[in-house]
């Protein structure tokens, strides 16, 4: 095999990602506490108050950035979930597994905060609205693969069952997007688009899109440490990991 | 004083706002606290295995 495949598939190995991956951890969890106390700052000083929910909207600031990543944190996992079964490279499975967790609780966050900021501006804490319900599946989506998984305890044939799971959900993934536009029921449209660019204030979209950056750089510190903890507990035995400088003390 | 009591007031919205931002800086604090509890917990099992190798083999 040329040199070049080789070297691509070199991180697939676990004890050549886990440095890799604490170095990334290290880097995103920087990062993230950086642009948490700079979009926190931003989003009760910087951000105006608005002329039709005064300070209400400010949720806004953590509700669309939480509502993204557990979108984009699904999606991320089906990614894996493929690869690990073209490549069975089993640190592809270990990767969607150390992401469930965060995903499902961005997924609470988005649920949560669309509760808290839809009981004063709709006048309901719940209704049965398309991308509400879609995103309660989505929630249901992750308790699922993480409660499969754990009720497996051969760990190969978990990693396959989870990534059957996940590949047939991720079908729910573009029924939350366009919820708001095919059954048009009560949560409103999108306000910011990649292609039509965005309908609210600058000053506000730039405060949501650091909260945004942020929220990522969370979850990547989150999700390399816990894949360092998959890795460990499944290279238990092996002698790279009683080797490690953490682990000979 | 009076400005921090406004603040928190956030315009009549305190237990929305409040209860959106505690919430999720809440989950956003236990989540990474928990991993390092669950790392400590994994290198001391690590470090048992690795002595009790060592007793079997010697």
């Amino acid at each position: 095999m040329s040199s070049r495949i080789l070297n691509w598939f070199k991180f697939s190995s676990p004890a050549t990602f886990y440095p890799l991956a604490g170095k990334i951890q290290k880097v995103a969890a920087a990062i993230a506490v950086v642009l948490l106390a700079i979009g926190l700052y931003m989003s009760f000083f910087v951000a105006p108050t608005d002329y039709k929910q005064g300070e209400g909207y400010r949720i806004i600031f953590i509700h669309v950035p939480s509502a993204w990543m557990s979108m984009f944190i699904y999606v991320v996992m089906a990614f894996w979930a493929a690869m690990g079964l073209v490549f069975r490279t089993r640190l592809s499975f270990m990767m969607a597994r150390a992401l469930a967790p965060t995903g499902a609780l961005m997924t609470f966050i988005a649920l949560w905060t669309g509760a808290f900021w839809g009981k004063p501006m709709w006048g309901t804490w719940w209704v049965w609205d398309a991308r509400l319900t879609s995103e309660l599946i989505l929630f249901f989506l992750y308790i699922g693969y993480i409660a499969l998984q754990g009720a497996i305890p051969d760990v190969r044939r978990g990693d396959r069952a989870g990534a059957i799971l996940l590949l047939v959900g991720v079908v729910n993934i573009p029924i939350i997007y366009f919820s708001v536009k095919w059954w048009n029921t009560l949560h409103q449209g999108a306000s910011v688009s990649i292609t039509k660019g965005s309908s609210m204030s600058t000053i506000m979209l730039e405060t949501m899109l650091i909260m945004t950056f942020a929220f990522w750089a969370y979850a990547i510190a989150v999700a390399m440490a816990r894949v360092r903890l998959i890795i460990l507990e499944r290279e238990r035995e092996t002698r790279w990991v009683a080797e490690l400088a953490e682990v000979r003390g | 004083m009076d400005s921090i009591k406004d603040f928190f007031h956030m315009g009549g919205y305190a237990l929305y706002v409040w209860g959106s931002f505690g919430v999720t800086a809440l989950l956003m604090v236990a989540e990474p606290l928990v991993l390092v509890a669950r790392r400590r917990e994994m290198i001391r099992r690590l470090r048992r295995l690795i002595r009790l190798q060592s007793e079997q083999s010697s």
